[in-house]
């Protein structure tokens, strides 16, 4: 059905001439769409990769160093985290809703749930940019004056620092392994949020683009693919961003652990 | 000459529209590739002009012609612009991208704006490169070994890795293109069992451009992070760790082997069975193996890293997987081979191309087992052998098959026959210069020459003059190509629509094909490859 | 030719699944919080893949497409990177020292 090339019963020259979206290579509609779709979806598979490799590095180091990423996952916040997640699920709500709307025909709701969308995005990198800041300021950003003394100091068992303290040497050794170790996790923090953050970026562009379109009412029940695959990148970008969430803010957050 | 006032051309690809923004701005899949033709012809004559300083430093034992670190530029030039500015994008760019929409009896590839992209991006990062390398180059070898790459080199490491990490970007557009235009442009009739193998080739190519080249993108991004921003995630003096940057370069640089190995093995399945005239022998095995390389392909890269430091459990387990992939490349040789059993086989040009891959990339397969081989890589690695390895895959399997295509398609890309007789000739030059380059090498690393220094011992002379010989012989075979293939373009006689009578779609069309590839959208009725039902005619005589 | 047209799925699935994954949200912060000893990131991975499945599922509407390839493609992905990450892996934890 679908999956072989679908040349159809429809007179080749008729559709393409009621059809302006309709390029000249494509035999209908229905084929162009499938193809722009099924384009995304192999396109969202090469991101999974892109991620993948950064994923690999979080996992080996946070196997080796384990307690000094839990402390340092400790230090972000977590209510803004959380807060910035649901901020980012509502945007993909309004993406799913916008396409819906253009599937039925209405143009202003589509406009609307657009505009939240983007609102929303520009919301999310707002506060990861507060986020950042105070990262900034706390020395946790790496090499810019780095430095892990308030883990060490709030963390001292977590550390076996405790043990080490009648031996001066072994001390000092072990706290700036453990400055190298949290500054290992911070580098894999902002690589990770950044590149998810350029995405968003990339995101609220290609929307911007869009909203345009749906205002100029380039968008029918019939014809939204541009929008339907900006979701699907928008929707990724989510998931993404739903890994990341327990992947840095949750390592280790027991009481007294 | 006399032709030229003779007919009223056809219109085709190539007279449909002339003039400099005819090009640039064509979304014409034809026509791109010629584009990407033209540059990629551009940095293979660069990395061979590092190539040829690297063996002029090698003809003597000292180290007289390059300073040490001028020949560690040298040779990382010449690597990371053979593989990631010419093989590459060499077949699927160039090849795939005239051949595919025509084979599968579409129009134009699914995205034709992104395919003229995709060479917009090639250009840019061939332009930064060619920046790093006007301001003084990089000297990290093409694998970008951490950490010296991040720490330590103080050339312009940060332009070429952002130069490959760009042009990644356009070979996962194309990888991407082929994908979804084989999905879904598909003329009627044309079943997956009934797609030409180079199709089948080019469709597992892409699966690979496509999720292999991420990893080795953000794994540049992350050298260039630590070159800029001191990150050390890849820096032990700081608790990074460089095997891991060794495990993420070689996930993507093993399969990516196979992206320039397997579109090879696309056009040698092409031109076997049309110069055998006998159906391909096994058409589903080769066309399972082709997917079967790119996936057991993923599962294989530590064997570059056996004496990095990684575990030996991990070791036995990627040394086992390797002598998999062997598995699926010997069915296709096997097959290729059978088809030409009791053929009539006729030694036209792209044949003796051909025949040389089998040759060759049997004995680059072979020694790659040899590497697999936990201990006998703690003997060879990092010497001559495993250059001598990868050469007879790339350059003698992947190189020749480039070549070998470039000649079977050359009538239908630009209208006319090439000489017959030149081309002979080169093929064969072509393969004695590469026998001459690249065998000694073998037994010079087994011997124990260390690969990437600038000299060496007095008693490995004589292999290294043997293998410069063998160089000079080899540039005469590829520029002799170079000049009768322009040649041809004034002066070939004109070829007829389908000169090789070989059953492809694409042989059904016009030779040039017109700008929109078919006159009507061609329906599908016969498996591939029917030479039983296709009997030479009369008048048409492939040489012998 | 077969009727594509595309299936619009009802507003309130959609608030509903927003729902859910809002409420999936506050759960993972909550529960990681509570000494769950080794659980505590499984659960958090968990809820992490059932929150994703779902936007999957519903918002990028695979399970209402005629698309034959996306959940192939998707499974691919997916089976890809645990390639990576496994097979890496397993070197890091089969060396003698980590
Ligand atoms: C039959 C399957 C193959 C096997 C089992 C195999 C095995 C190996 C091994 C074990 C090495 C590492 C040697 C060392 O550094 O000590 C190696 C190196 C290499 N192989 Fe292969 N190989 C195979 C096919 C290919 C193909 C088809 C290509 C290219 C088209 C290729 C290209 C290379 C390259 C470029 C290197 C050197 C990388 C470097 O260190 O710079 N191999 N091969
Ligand atoms: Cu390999």
């Amino acid at each position: 059905m679908s999956d072989r090339a679908g040349i159809g019963e429809t007179p080749l020259a008729v559709e393409h001439e009621e059809r302006p979206e309709l390029r000249h290579h494509f035999a209908d509609v229905e084929q162009q769409r499938n193809a722009a779709t099924l384009g995304m979806w192999w396109f969202l598979g090469t991101e999974i990769m892109f991620f993948g490799g950064m994923f690999c590095a979080y996992l080996v180091y946070r196997r080796w160093y384990f307690p000094e990423f839990a402390a340092s996952s400790r230090s972000l916040d977590l209510i803004v985290g959380t807060l910035n997640t649901a901020v980012l699920i509502c945007s993909s709500l309004t993406v799913a809703m916008s396409v819906r709307a253009a599937q039925l025909g209405r143009r202003t709701l589509q406009v609307k749930l657009l505009l939240a969308t983007i609102f929303f995005g520009l919301v999310f990198l707002g506060v990861k940019a507060y986020e950042w800041n105070n990262k900034y300021k706390e020395h946790h950003i790496p090499t810019f004056s780095f430095s892990a003394n308030d883990l060490i100091k709030e963390n001292q068992k977590l550390f076996g620092l405790d043990q080490l303290q009648n031996d001066p040497a072994k001390l000092q050794e072990r706290k700036a392994e453990i400055q190298r170790r949290s500054q290992i996790f911070f580098s894999l923090y902002f690589a990770l949020t950044g590149m998810h953050a350029i995405h968003m970026v990339i995101g609220v562009g290609l929307f911007g683009v869009i909203t345009w379109m749906a205002y100029k009412g380039r968008f029918t029940p019939e014809y939204h693919t541009p929008l339907e695959i900006a979701g699907l990148y928008w929707h990724f970008v989510d998931i993404v961003w739903i890994y990341l969430f327990p992947l840095l803010y949750l390592i280790d957050r027991r009481p007294g652990a | 000459m006399a032709t030229a006032a003779v007919t009223t051309e056809r219109k085709n690809y190539l007279n449909a529209e002339y003039g400099i923004r005819s090009w640039l701005l064509t979304t014409d899949h034809k026509r791109i590739a010629l584009l990407y033709l033209l540059s990629i012809t551009l940095f293979f004559f660069i990395g061979g002009f590092f190539a040829l300083l690297i063996r002029l430093e090698l003809l003597t034992p000292a180290g007289d012609l390059l300073t040490a670190d001028m020949y560690n530029k040298a040779f990382t030039m010449h690597g990371q612009i053979m593989v990631f500015f010419f093989l590459i994008p060499s077949i699927p760019a160039v090849l795939g991208n005239f051949l595919i929409p025509m084979m599968i009896g579409a129009k134009d590839l699914a995205f034709p704006r992104i395919n003229l992209l995709s060479w917009y991006i090639y250009v840019a990062a061939g332009v930064l490169y060619i920046y790093c390398l006007a301001t003084g180059g990089v000297d990290t070898g093409w694998t970008f070994y951490t950490p010296y790459s991040s720490m330590f080199s103080n050339t312009h490491v940060v332009e070429a890795g952002l130069a490959i990490f760009i042009v990644g970007f356009s070979s996962i557009l194309t990888g991407l293109n082929f994908v979804v235009t084989v999905h879904r442009m598909r003329a009627p009739g044309l079943t997956w069992s009934r797609l030409p193998l180079f199709v089948w080739s080019h469709y597992a190519t892409s699966i690979i451009m496509l999720l292999g080249t991420p990893v080795i993108a953000i794994t540049l991004v992350l050298v260039v992070l630590e070159r800029t921003l001191n990150l050390g995630i890849f820096d032990p003096a700081r608790g990074g760790d460089p095997v891991l940057f060794q495990h993420l370069f070689w996930f993507y640089s093993h399969p990516a082997v196979y992206i320039m190995i397997l579109p090879s093995m696309a056009v040698m399945s092409e031109i076997i069975p049309c110069f055998s005239r006998k159906r391909v022998f096994g058409y589903t095995f080769v066309a399972m193996s082709s997917i079967a390389i790119a996936a057991i392909g993923f599962i294989v890269w530590a064997h570059h890293m056996f004496v990095a430091g990684i575990s030996l459990y991990s070791a036995l387990v990627f040394s086992c997987l390797s002598f998999l992939v062997a598995v699926p490349s010997a069915i296709k040789v096997f097959n290729w081979t059978a088809t030409m059993y009791k053929g009539s086989v006729s030694f036209s040009t792209p044949m003796l191309y051909a025949m040389g891959f089998i040759g060759l990339f049997t004995i680059g397969g072979l020694t790659g087992l040899f590497l697999a081989t936990l201990g006998v890589d703690v003997h060879v690695h990092d010497t001559y052998f495993v250059i001598a390895h990868f050469h007879y895959v790339m350059v003698g399997g992947a190189v020749m098959g480039y070549l070998g295509g470039m000649h079977f398609w050359w009538p239908k890309i630009s209208g006319r026959m090439y000489p017959e007789g030149w081309g002979r000739l080169a093929a064969v030059v072509v393969f004695i210069g590469f026998n001459l380059t690249f065998f000694p090498q073998f037994i010079v690393g087994y011997l124990g020459m260390p690969r990437r220094y600038w000299q060496y011992p007095p008693e490995y002379q004589v292999y290294n003059v043997l293998s410069t010989a063998g160089a000079s012989i080899l540039a005469v075979g590829y520029l002799l190509p170079m000049v009768y293939l322009l040649w041809s373009l004034r002066y070939g006689k004109i070829a007829p629509d389908n000169p090789w009578q070989a059953t492809g779609l694409e042989w059904r069309t016009a030779s040039p094909p017109p700008t929109f590839n078919f006159d009507e959208t061609p329906e599908v009725t016969w498996e591939a490859y029917e030479y039983d039902k296709m009997p030479l005619p009369e008048e048409v005589t492939l040489e012998r | 030719m077969a009727d594509h047209s595309e299936h619009v799925v009802r507003a309130s699935l959609y608030w509903l699944v927003w729902a859910i994954l809002i409420v999936a949200t506050f759960l993972t912060a909550w529960v990681a919080t509570v000494d769950l000893g080794a659980f505590n990131t499984v659960v958090a991975l968990f809820i992490a893949t059932c929150k994703a499945s779902i936007v999957v599922l519903i918002f990028m509407g695979v399970k209402y497409t005629h698309e034959k390839m996306t959940r192939p493609i998707l499974v691919g992905a997916v089976f890809w990177l645990l390639i990576l990450l496994i097979l890496s892996l397993a070197d890091y934890s089969s060396r003698y020292a980590g």
